[in-house]
């Protein structure tokens, strides 16, 4: 009893950031087949391609860097509505509303944790799937760098969808439909940062304003999707 | 300093009954306008020297192209009123403008592609500004989805007032993206018209229908109000009054009604 209470008071003690953290990690870790969803999807998506469009290697390389980025899109926001939702479904999420420790971190470390687990992952699998798009050589690195900041960006932009939908019962679609017209610009940049890296044009232009995106969305999405959140949770 | 007039500017049924007079003037302003404007523009404005008679769907796709952009600030600015105030007025508001700016992002979409047809060969192109109004028009359907989606309305109001906020600052960002994304894919192929300005005898005709649109806007708005206002406020006496025809004065008022009517 003593040493629960001493374990509480020194995870309090942690600030809501690193709390939230730890708490977060831990979940991550205890469900290993949840991490795995996500790359699966990119990884058949991909597979589709050949099979859909055409296996010739040329016009493979030509579509690489677009369609690597849309899929990765695509299986960030299919990750999205896990951000909050068993939260919200076991109570855990009201008892962080009324913690009465500053959201904003809370919000911050949660979509932090998706990140490491969702955004990671696939920015580290992309290259793989570079190759099997036949990817020409001088894409990899930028296409990691930009899937990187990318991913990140869509992280903190989706938790705000998440967190607007968390309520719904059927949120799912919904939160595809409202977050993606706001991931057009990241799928811009990003996909144009690879295809000038493929065609030997400089890309640090379009990773600069990547980074000015993540930069803003850190500033701003958190306090938004926290805003979100109590309203979902009155619904 | 005296309030008054401002939260009497959150009162649903200030405004229906405000609304009430100004409606017809509104009604009839709008009409001339519109009249004026289109016979001025489809019968006595001189023909285009390269496009013939096609340009004058211009008299329709401006105006529409103007105020579905300005309509998602109007919805915008509303929910932030809303949010920030707690008032109940703006969210209708802001509710009943998400369908009027889809239904114009919509117009000035297929009026473009029309346009599009005879001037430049294609009934669409992934032209910068053709391709934001159509994000713009994805913007609105997800403010309309997120406000059906909820069951308690007050939570509707402020999501959808917090993923309007969200949109106002990507709009910019999305319209400069794809601004710069179509001039590296392709460099201006497409011009409306070689002259970078309009004739005046092409010009009026047009102000006065961005006028008459902007009217049309505003009725528009008012109407669409007015019955998200008795939506909502349909059980409060006096909705239940209208209905019935019975005027303020008719029936004696007691402490009792009063403070039932203001619930």
């Amino acid at each position: 009893m003593q040493s629960e209470v001493a374990r509480g008071s020194r995870l309090a003690s942690q600030g809501p950031l690193r709390a939230t953290l730890r708490r977060d990690l831990i979940l991550a870790a205890r469900h290993p087949g949840e991490l795995a969803n996500p790359l699966v999807f990119f990884l058949i998506v991909i597979t589709l391609v050949p099979l859909g469009i055409s296996p010739e290697r040329e016009v493979l390389a030509a579509l690489a860097p677009g369609l690597l980025w849309v899929m990765a899109l695509l299986a960030a926001l299919l990750s999205l509505d896990s951000l909050f939702r068993s939260d919200f479904d076991d109570g855990s999420l009201e008892q962080l509303l009324v913690c009465g420790q500053p959201l904003y971190f809370v919000v911050l470390a949660k979509i932090l944790v998706h990140w490491l687990v969702t955004g990671l992952p696939l920015t580290l699998m992309a290259p793989l799937l570079g190759v099997m798009l036949a990817l020409p050589e001088g894409g990899y690195l930028v296409l990691c760098l930009s899937l990187l900041l990318g991913t990140a960006a869509m992280s903190l932009i989706g938790a705000v969808g998440a967190a607007l939908t968390v309520g719904l019962r059927r949120g799912g679609l919904l939160l595809s439909l409202i977050v993606m017209p706001l991931y057009v610009p990241i799928l811009i940049f990003g996909a144009n940062s690879v295809q000038s890296a493929v065609d030997g044009l400089p890309s640090t232009p379009q990773l600069a304003i990547l980074g000015a995106f993540l930069a803003a969305s850190i500033a701003l999405a958190p306090w938004a999707a926290a805003g979100a959140l109590k309203v979902s949770c009155n619904d | 300093m005296n309030w008054q007039w401002f939260h009497r500017l959150g009162s649903p049924r200030w405004f229906f009954e405000k609304t009430d007079r100004w409606l017809p003037w509104l009604t009839a302003v709008t009409l001339i306008l519109l009249l004026v404007g289109t016979v001025w523009g489809l019968l006595f404005a001189p023909p285009d020297y390269q496009q013939g008679n096609s340009y004058r769907i211009i008299y329709i796709h401006v105006p529409a192209a103007f105020l579905a952009l300005a309509g998602y600030y109007v919805m915008a600015i509303s929910g932030a009123i809303g949010i920030i105030w707690k008032m109940k007025l703006p969210y209708m508001m802001m509710a009943a403008a998400a369908p009027i700016g889809a239904a114009l992002t919509f117009v000035s979409l297929v009026t473009g592609a029309i346009w599009g047809k005879p001037t430049w060969g294609t009934w669409w192109e992934w032209d910068a500004r053709i391709t934001s109004m159509l994000i713009l028009f994805f913007l609105y359907i997800g403010i309309m989805a997120l406000q059906n989606a909820f069951r308690n309305q007050d939570s509707a109001d402020k999501a959808c007032a917090i993923l309007a906020l969200v949109g106002t600052v990507n709009i910019p960002i999305i319209y400069k993206s794809v601004d710069w994304w179509n001039t590296l894919h392709q460099p201006a192929t497409l011009k409306l018209t070689s002259a970078p300005t309009i004739h005046a005898t092409m010009l009026y005709p047009l102000l006065t229908m961005v006028v008459a649109f902007y009217c049309l806007y505003a009725l528009a708005l008012f109407r669409y109000t007015r019955v998200e206002i008795l939506r909502r406020e349909r059980r409060t006496r006096w909705v239940a009054d209208l209905a019935l025809g019975i005027r303020p004065g008719d029936r004696p008022r007691t402490q009792k009604q009063d403070t039932e009517a203001s619930e």
